[in-house]
């Protein structure tokens, strides 16, 4: 056996050993991915509530330079 | 309350402040966590010797202990924050306890899943009733807990007040945890480490446990970091700050 066999084998517990390390790294990837999905989607509907906002007050903006009276059609 | 809290720490309670602060610091942390990771798993895995009595099997002490350390420590943090967020109502305070139970609860899960895999060879069972890991287990019902309580609100701050009762709480079960190998008589391994007085484990042993205790500090304080800010700009959606960060280019 080589070292790099030894070193695996883990004396015998390698199938105990290397499954706990796995699941520590694995838990602590999910815990650092899944922070990082959310600010994607933070900021993508923060990005999408602005473009709402400022959409609606060029409406608001075109209505008033048309007419006096008040948009007919409610915004959405 | 301003009075007593010096004008810095009244600063960093902003959100705006807080959120460029976390930012600054958490990439340091990470690398920080990173380093002392590698160092940690190379005299874990590599340099320590095996155990006379274990064989190789004690390795998973390495991240096991670390882990362990880290529920209850992230435990102790979210209550003392919740106090904070219930007594004095800052808005960060919430966030701080609310963003750390979900990194508990993979801290605790860890050490849950890493003892069951120690607890195989070295006890012959995956799992025994006895007041460490039951206790332990309770520890992980708790982190679920507060988060399931946090997000069975609409109103998210209302879900952080329900929480925070149920975190404040749930300390008791801390000291628990600690001093449960010796109230009780277990299967489990009394503590190889002392902090007074000393420990029962030699240095190679030590350090790269030291060294892993240092990464998984390092680690919480990323990515509670990282959950910080993601929450402060959810929570403060409407403000101009929030508004500025959404509409540059990277979202940095």
């Amino acid at each position: 056996m080589n070292a790099l066999q030894t070193f695996f084998a883990m004396g015998g517990y390698g199938a105990y050993v290397w499954p706990a390390y796995a699941v520590f790294f694995i838990v602590l990837i999910v815990d650092n991915i899944a922070p990082r999905l959310r600010r994607r989607r933070v900021l993508r509907e923060l990005r999408a509530r602005i473009a709402r906002q400022s959409s609606r007050q060029d409406r608001v903006r075109q209505d008033r330079a048309n007419s006096n009276s008040i948009p007919t059609q409610p915004s959405p | 309350m301003s009075s007593w809290i010096p004008l810095w720490l009244h600063k960093l309670g902003s959100p705006p402040t807080f959120y460029r602060f976390a930012g600054t610091l958490r990439p340091w942390a990470m690398a920080m966590a990173l380093l002392f990771g590698a160092i940690a798993l190379y005299g874990g895995l590599v340099l320590a010797p095996a155990d006379y009595q274990q064989g190789d099997a004690y390795r998973i002490i390495f991240i096991h202990v670390p882990s362990a350390w880290m529920s209850m420590f992230i435990y102790a943090v979210m209550g003392v924050a919740a106090f904070i967020a219930l007594v004095w109502r800052i808005k960060l305070a919430e966030v701080v306890a609310m963003e750390s139970a979900p990194i508990g609860a993979a801290f605790t899960f860890i050490t849950l899943v890493t003892g069951s895999l120690w607890g195989k060879p070295m006890w012959g069972t995956w799992w025994t009733w006895d007041a460490r890991l039951t206790s332990e287990l309770v520890l992980l019902f708790l982190y679920l807990g507060v988060i399931g309580l946090y997000h069975a609100f609409e109103d998210r701050r209302q879900g952080a007040r329900a929480a925070a009762f149920l975190a404040i709480i749930g300390i008791i079960n801390v000291p628990i945890v600690h001093f449960s190998v010796n109230w009780w008589n277990t299967l489990h391994q009394g503590s190889t480490i002392n902090v007074f007085g000393q420990s029962k484990i030699s240095w190679d042993m030590l350090w790269p446990l030291l060294s892993m205790m240092l990464a998984t500090k390092f680690y919480y304080v990323a990515s509670l970091f990282r959950r910080v800010r993601t929450d402060l700009l959810a929570l403060e959606g409407g403000k101009d700050w929030v508004r500025k960060i959404a509409e540059s280019e990277a979202g940095q």
